[in-house]
């Protein structure tokens, strides 16, 4: 009976929905106020109907009601409770009804905190997030719903969820992620909404900017922690594989980052507004085709656990009319756009600009490097895999003028700058990023490649060029606290978000060029050697876990001598599955991370073991974490802020 | 021609280079790491029409079912070989290293490597899905003929 109420609550936020998108919608074009007044209710109403619906599924989860054909197939009764809840999301019906969630509480957040958008817009913008929620609403329910049952003959014990993800990464990566998926279709919204009004101004851009700001930030802490949660459970010490699954969340992330750059240029000097819009909707179309990628299963990636080419059918269908639609508004409207703003070569506006058509070339890389071997296989023309180096290369290329900009970027002004103080500037950086470049590679390692070399630079200098912006910023009050005091968060959130940028740079720089691997086959107390370490196999000792059993082999750290830490690399076998597990055991430091994970059996006594050594392997998520932190800085701004004060009372009434 | 017109035509030729030399750059890097999948019986009496074989010293991707009895480790290393079969002849794997969790005979792998003997292939990486019931798509193809499709779970069975 409840997983009953579950759908049927859906089908009710359905109905919501669709009411969402005609109503509003028609009430602007017709100029009526009334149903445009009907907006937010109706999109707090089809949130409060998903949450239930949701809260329905974690309920029978938490209940064991094998019934249910999703509970049976995710969860088990062995499974802890945190895991059970986890696994309403572990499974794909249940991770699109928490995409449904997402979407459903964007949208009523819109709603509740948009009071002083002008009604016709504020329509629009729900109308818009009314129509997609719709079309997730209706393929959950007719494709996907997590509620069918598996009656009159169900089993007993459920087929527990896949050990890969029970995780804490995995509790927390897929609802960021898909936050910032699903946040971007309110920057989506925004930009149909103003392309409908035919109102493309600078306000529309203030407007859009936090949200996607917050979007922007979601997306990339999600990724930031499935690169963390791919290093530490997948048990090879890898942090990124180009796979489709992860180039999909790459890829909205990119157009992303240019479009929050866009906005800023069209917010402040009124250029590049129809650019912008372009970018809102390829970053949503991006978001939809990462999902069509997932789901579909026509890429084969080592992610994507549940695949259905009909599913992806489906999607493939709505990312047309998404597409489509928003390209055909876009082509209808866009002559009407007028720039305004004047600038000369040497400006923010186009060092922006730069920034916009790298991080487009970008993703039309990996767009390239997704696509290609689909388009291939379904050409018939057999199958083919792009590696790795392919993006590694492009990437590297990329990364150099990219850099050596976003270096520069802080002291540009608008309009147009004087070249004299800034190449002198420019070059006392260079000169000095490049020496403290030396002095830390050549002091810490024998050999530096040229690579190497220039990308630490690189980070080098985008750091100093932020720390001698701030100084000299700072420092035009003659009190310091006042000076730091005077800039706006936006601008710390800019310097912080390029501050993370270089210590990714820096992360994958260093770990690429200097983590060192052993395999090596140990029986007890024996030694093995990797850079300043020592690793004494002691033995190993079962285990046994809530759901598991398995080995951990003990392995004493030993440098100079003096013992540094003991771990535990475990080989679990998890009960209902019987499937083989490696759970690395990671000693992790600023400055490097030891890695050790247990291999198969060998004959008389002997264990396979393998030890990594990573140097700086967590200065990119620690970057990750700035950049997103970035993002979320800027919406307490002052200039948001009023607005969102008078919104958040509304919002705890509401 | 006027100084307007002059600087108009320099962004074009810079635009059209920049373009140009991008996707010369992109379309280079790619042709160098585009790898072929083959199956083994693809791989020894080529592939398609035109039964095109690899060369020794390609980099490709092969996939095939561990034939079982076939694994043999050495003592001392973490070198280990195996033999991979479709539907007709084998192929020899060489492989340095720990195999994943879900490696085991008799199941579907795909490795990636380089040719080098025309049935011997040094892999340094090979691929077990971590499902149970998972065989790479490409195999399931390649074994028997078909479109992978969704596997209809046996729940009840297990009662």
């Amino acid at each position: 009976m409840i997983p009953e109420i579950g759908y049927f609550s859906l089908v009710l936020a359905m109905a919501l929905s669709l009411l969402l998108c005609i109503f509003p919608m028609w009430g602007a074009y017709t100029g009526n106020l009334r149903l445009m007044r009907a907006a937010p209710s109706l999109a707090v109403g089809q949130c409060l109907f998903v949450l239930v619906s949701f809260a329905i599924l974690i309920y029978i989860t938490l209940m064991d009601d094998f019934t249910v054909a999703y509970v049976a197939h995710h969860s088990s009764t062995s499974l802890p409770w945190y895991y059970k809840i986890t696994s309403t999301w572990g499974g794909h019906e249940g991770a699109i009804l928490l995409w449904l969630v997402m979407q459903s509480s964007w949208t009523a957040l819109v709603a509740m905190m948009s009071n002083s958008l002008p009604w016709v817009l504020r329509a629009r913008v729900l109308g818009v997030l009314g129509f997609l929620g719709v079309g997730f609403m209706l393929y959950t329910l007719w494709m996907s719903s997590p509620f069918e049952r598996l009656l009159p003959y169900y089993p007993v014990e459920g087929r527990d969820l896949n050990p890969l993800l029970q995780d804490p990464g995995m509790i927390i990566h897929p609802p960021l992620l898909y936050m910032g998926y699903v946040g971007l279709s309110v920057s989506f919204s925004f930009a149909i909404a103003a392309l409908l009004t035919g109102k493309l101004d600078n306000t529309w851009a203030k407007w859009s900017r936090p949200w996607t700001m917050v979007a922007w930030g979601f997306l990339t802490l999600g990724i930031t922690i499935g690169s963390w949660w791919a290093y530490s459970e997948l048990g090879w010490g890898g942090w990124w594989f180009w796979d489709p699954v992860e180039n999909a969340s790459l890829m909205p992330w990119l157009v992303a980052t240019a479009l929050l750059h866009s906005l800023a240029s069209t917010e402040k000097r009124g250029i590049f507004k129809s650019w912008t819009v372009l970018l809102a909707i390829t970053a949503f179309s991006l978001c939809l085709l990462g999902t069509f990628i997932v789901r579909s299963g026509i890429i084969v990636s080592v992610h994507a656990f549940a695949t259905d080419p009909d599913r992806g059918l489906f999607i493939l269908s709505f990312l047309l009319v998404v597409v489509g639609g928003s390209l055909a508004l876009y082509a209808m409207r866009v002559s009407e756009v007028k720039s305004e703003g004047r600038y000369k070569l040497l400006s923010r506006e186009v060092t922006l600009w730069a920034n916009n058509i790298f991080l487009v070339v970008a993703t039309l890389i990996v767009l390239l490097g997704t696509l290609l071997p689909m388009i291939h296989k379904e050409l018939g023309l057999g199958s083919i895999s792009i590696g790795v180096p392919f993006f590694n290369q492009m990437f590297a290329i990329l990364i150099v003028p990219f850099a050596l900009l976003l270096g520069i970027a802080p002291f540009l002004r608008w309009k147009q700058n004087k070249l004299p103080p800034l190449a002198r500037k420019a070059l006392g950086l260079v000169a000095s990023a490049l020496l403290l470049t030396a002095v830390w590679l050549y002091s810490s390692y024998d050999t530096v490649s040229a690579l190497t070399f220039i990308a630490t630079a690189l980070a080098v200098w985008i750091t100093l060029g932020a720390l001698v912006d701030i100084f000299e910023k700072v420092t035009v009050e003659k009190q310091l606290l006042e000076g730091f005091k005077r800039q706006s968060l936006s601008y710390w959130a800019m310097i912080l978000g390029h501050v993370g940028i270089a210590f990714v740079i820096a992360g994958v720089t260093l770990t690429s060029a200097y983590s060192v691997e052993r395999s090596v086959s140990v029986k007890p107390g024996d030694i093995a050697l990797l850079n300043e370490y020592q690793y004494r196999f002691e033995g190993v000792k079962e285990i046994r876990g809530p759901n598991y059993s398995g080995h951990a082999g003990v392995v004493t750290v030993l440098k100079d001598e003096q013992k540094v830490t003991e771990l535990y690399a475990e080989k679990r076998l998890y009960d209902v599955g019987m499937q083989f597990m490696t759970e690395a055991a990671i000693d992790d430091g600023f400055f490097r991370d030891l890695y050790l994970a247990l291999g198969e059996q060998l004959s008389n006594g002997y264990w396979s073991l393998r030890i990594y050594h990573k140097p700086y392997v967590r200065w990119m998520w620690l970057g990750g974490l700035l950049i997103s932190f970035a993002g979320f800085l800027v919406v307490a701004d002052r200039r948001y802020r009023k607005r969102t004060q008078n919104k958040k009372v509304d919002g705890v009434i509401a | 021609m006027n100084p307007r017109r002059k600087k108009r035509m320099l962004a074009v030729v810079a635009i059209i280079f920049g373009v140009g030399s991008a996707i010369g750059l992109t379309l280079y890097a790619l042709q160098e790491n585009i790898n072929l999948f083959y199956t083994p019986s693809e791989l020894i009496d080529g592939k398609g029409e035109a039964k095109e074989k690899p060369f020794v010293g390609q980099k490709l991707r092969i996939g095939g079912m561990v034939v079982p009895g076939s694994v043999v480790r050495d003592e001392t290393s973490l070198d280990v070989t195996f033999k991979l079969i479709d539907t007709g002849p084998l192929v020899t794997i060489k492989y340095h290293g720990i195999l994943p969790d879900l490696f085991r005979e008799g199941q579907g792998i795909v490795a990636q490597g380089t040719l080098i003997e025309p049935d011997v292939i040094e892999a340094f990486e090979v691929l077990a899905k971590h499902d149970e019931e998972y065989m790479p798509s490409e195999v399931a193809e390649a074994v028997k003929g078909i479109k992978h499709v969704k596997p209809t779970y046996n729940l009840n069975s297990e009662n």
